[in-house]
């Protein structure tokens, strides 16, 4: 479920007592609710479902992962004989 | 490692479950196509509409006037807003109607417009559409030759409705229509796909965003002269409006039997387009477009078509985006970014935004 | 997009799949939870990429699918009250109910709606002071929040035309109830990543012990798919059963307290009635008795419409992963995604849809 969709919070501002906020998903900006994330500063992603902001975005942890994938050891020499029997 | 198909089955009695109309019959999928198919083909039924093209053509040899075919076509146009970013109704019914027409390869001369016009509508907001159709008229260079207005009660109708007929002249020698397309020839398009339809949804009710993406509204007579300038061999021309991209060649593959295999990496989008597609769950090969076309034409033409596409302007994103095959007839298939393979099937009603 | 175009390069994923491939020794059923992860799946075609050993069944995370059909033909006998402007999610509106669906009664003349928030229902609400606003408030955790600020804000502004019909599910006791069932056949899970973004992953830690099922925490996008098929098939082949976050940038071991707290306020947890499963006790959510009064199933006396399901779709099943799609008798026949019989080929995620919409090139096992 939940289609979420990361974004760059551009603007925070309050509307009736509420955190609202503007999130730029690459050239479309979106007026987000941004109560459940209370500690967002402008610049920083987030994860936007439904028009609420359900988390903030980790960059740093995203780059860490790209950066496992990218070192990713690939024993292609064990591509065995099951693939081909299996095709 | 067999395949299998499931693009034999298909719903027994298709009209069975919806005794009234509802959007999804407007919505250029498989439901406006069972309207056709089962309500009006067989009320109408005749050669010239049975082509099923965007435009009838009609031989006139049989009126005694050997050599020369006419082109005619129809169409209507219902939008909210009646202004929307890069366009409006009135440039939109000059548009679609000169469109269609050059889809079967015709020169558009002439067009009709039908108005029907909501009681209370302010008379300069109809002024400011007939101007619209006035300047897109000269742009495409055809002619408004005859018209008709006709008022509803306030309440039954939005605005303004439009319709747009219109005629032109099929070059001899041009022999085009979605049952050419044949195994071998090459897909293009002729610039980003989904541009109007994610401009209209900027502005609609519950779902607005702020973006600067604009219809593509344009008259694409210029480009299709262009185009058969450099080949006069095209099989195949289709302004991917309601449906995108996705229901017209679907349409295609089922129209000439063929199988049709895109590369989704190949097909240009333009980034804002993207985006709100990706915000809403949607995607941009099923939104309409206004101002792009299709062009299935043989291999060794595909550059030469290219070329001509790039060098006009409504074509300088031009591209060349999938390949027509003998296999899986009747069905397009599309190769994703990372190497799978998946079925474009045809969309049912609207595309509707996804939650999840 | 900014941190999605990243996760969907097509190098790392075939390095993702041969590192699948290179660790495979035997035959694994996986079940991704979540309705997103099985769109992603078909529309990048990654079930064809994959080893033939690893079989993904897809799960019910679907909140669209599982709305019972009773749920929804409150849904329907609602909007088809006069004064009414019915406000869903777009998915929402091609559901069948026992008769017809929202579509349908639009075409009657109901005010039927499509919004993107239900914060847009709320907006609506306050321009139509006149009218009574409904909004169709389901979906999982990761709906809840939001749909929990509305009724939250409308009561503190006191906002009386709006009301909310309530059917919202929750993730851990389905996949508890499914590793329960006596025919279960999951072997790992993918579990949903943005339900964990709004609720952590510490409920499935006993689950995983319990069941010994390995359940890593996955995202949506072509390689966080690849990475949470990689690791759950790395801990089965190491016999292992733990619970593990491929999805570290979006989701925490504890979730989002904030959300939660709210979600805390407003809802109450209920045993919830699942299409095509039945009831699955303590899986839902209700709006506490502080909140009633935006409660629309009272509010329009709906309450009592009791509805039966069709005997002939087996989505039931389908949605447990007993039976793949195509093994469903209807299925393609009586029932298509024109005129759906069960959930399953109501949503494009719903997995029967899914099947017919892109999986007419699935293989058939030798």
């Amino acid at each position: 479920m939940c289609l979420g969709i990361p974004g760059k919070v551009v603007a925070i501002y309050e509307d009736n007592g509420i955190p609202m906020g503007k999130v730029d998903f690459d050239g479309i900006l979106k007026e987000v609710c941004l109560a459940y994330v209370p500690d967002i500063q402008e610049g920083e992603y987030t994860i936007v479902h439904v028009g609420f902001a359900i988390t903030k975005l980790d960059e740093k942890s995203a780059q860490e992962t790209l950066a496992l994938f990218r070192e990713l050891n690939v024993l292609e020499e064990e591509l065995t004989a099951d693939e081909e029997v299996a095709t | 490692m067999a395949t299998i198909d499931l693009g034999s089955w298909s719903c027994p009695l298709p009209l069975r479950d919806h005794p009234n109309i509802i959007l999804g019959h407007g919505g250029g999928g498989k439901l406006s196509g069972e309207l056709v198919k089962h309500l009006f083909l067989p009320a109408f039924q005749n050669d010239a509409l049975a082509g099923l093209g965007d435009a009838a053509v009609i031989d006139l040899a049989e009126q005694g006037q050997a050599g020369a075919r006419l082109a005619i076509s129809t169409d209507s146009f219902v939008v909210k807003p009646l202004f929307f970013p890069g366009g409006d109704i009135g440039e939109l019914a000059v548009n679609g109607t000169v469109n269609d027409l050059s889809m079967s390869g015709a020169r558009p001369l002439y067009l009709t417009a039908g108005f029907i016009l909501e009681e209370g509508l302010p008379l300069d907001v109809l002024g400011r559409i007939v101007e619209s159709m006035a300047a897109a008229a000269r742009e495409a260079g055809v002619a408004l030759v005859a018209g008709d207005t006709k008022v509803v009660e306030k309440g039954h109708g939005d605005g303004v409705y439009i319709n747009t007929s219109g005629v032109g002249i099929v070059p001899p020698g041009v022999e085009i229509g979605p049952q050419r397309a044949a195994p071998g020839d090459v897909v293009l398009v002729s610039g980003t796909v989904g541009d109007h339809g994610m401009a209209i949804m900027s502005v609609r009710e519950g779902l607005a965003f702020e973006t600067d993406i604009r219809s593509d509204t344009a008259a694409l007579n210029g480009l299709v002269a262009a185009i058969l300038e450099a080949c006069p061999k095209v099989h195949t021309l289709r302004d991917p409006t309601r449906g995108g991209v996705a229901s017209a060649l679907n349409e295609i593959a089922q129209a000439a039997g063929v199988g049709i295999v895109l590369d989704e990496q190949r097909i240009p989008v333009n980034p804002a387009v993207r985006s709100a597609c990706e915000m809403l769950g949607m995607d941009p090969i099923y939104v309409a477009n206004e101002g792009k076309l299709l062009a299935i034409v043989p291999e060794e033409w595909s550059e030469a078509v290219l070329r001509a596409m790039q060098a006009h302007p409504l074509g300088k994103q031009a591209a060349v985006i999938g390949q027509v095959t003998g296999e899986h007839p009747g069905m397009l298939v599309a190769r994703t970014g990372i190497g799978g393979t998946r079925v474009v099937s045809m969309q049912i009603g609207e595309q509707l935004p996804r939650i999840c | 997009m900014k941190y999605l175009d990243e996760f969907r390069d097509p190098a790392l994923a075939r390095k993702l799949l041969d590192e699948i491939q290179a660790t495979v020794t035997r035959k694994w059923v996986l079940m991704e939870v979540c309705g997103g992860q099985t769109h992603s799946i078909i529309r990048n075609g990654i079930d064809q990429l994959l080893p033939e050993e690893i079989e993904m069944i897809h799960g019910p995370g679907c909140p669209v699918c599982v709305t019972p059909l009773e749920v929804i033909d409150k849904a329907l006998a609602i909007a088809s009250m006069p004064g009414i402007i019915f406000c869903s999610f777009g998915d929402m509106l091609r559901v069948p109910g026992s008769e017809m669906d929202l579509f349908r009664v639009k075409s009657q003349g109901g005010d039927v709606r499509i919004v993107y928030s239900p914060l847009d229902a709320l907006k609506i609400a306050r321009e139509n002071p006149d009218k009574e606003v409904v909004f169709f408030g389901i979906g999982f955790e990761t709906t809840a929040p939001a749909n929990a600020m509305a009724v939250y804000q409308a009561k503190a502004l006191g906002i009386r035309n709006f009301s909310m019909l309530v059917s919202h599910v929750l993730v851990p006791p389905a996949m508890e109830a499914i590793l329960s069932s006596p025919t279960n056949r999951v072997q790992g899970f993918l579990a949903a990543g943005h339900v964990c973004s709004v609720m952590g992953y510490w409920q499935y830690v006993p689950l995983a012990e319990k069941y010994q099922v390995p359940i890593v925490i996955t995202g949506f996008e072509p390689l966080d798919i690849l990475e949470g098929i990689r690791r759950a098939v790395r801990q089965l082949e190491a016999g292992r059963a733990e619970v593990e976050n491929a999805y570290e940038r979006a989701v925490r071991y504890q979730g989002n307290p904030a959300a939660q707290r709210m979600v805390e306020d407003v809802f109450e947890v209920v045993d919830r009635k699942w299409r095509g499963i039945g009831v699955i006790p303590q899986s839902g959510w209700r709006l506490r008795p502080k909140y009633r009064e935006f409660d629309a199933e009272l509010r329009f006396s709906v309450a009592d419409i009791y509805t039966q399901e069709s005997p002939v779709c087996r989505s039931g099943e389908v949605l447990q992963g007993l039976i793949k799609p195509n093994e469903c008798p209807a299925f393609g026949k009586e029932c298509t995604p024109q005129n759906p019989l069960g959930a399953t080929m109501v949503s494009s995620e719903g997995a029967c849809a899914a099947y017919y919409q892109y999986g007419r090139f699935m293989t058939l096992e030798v």
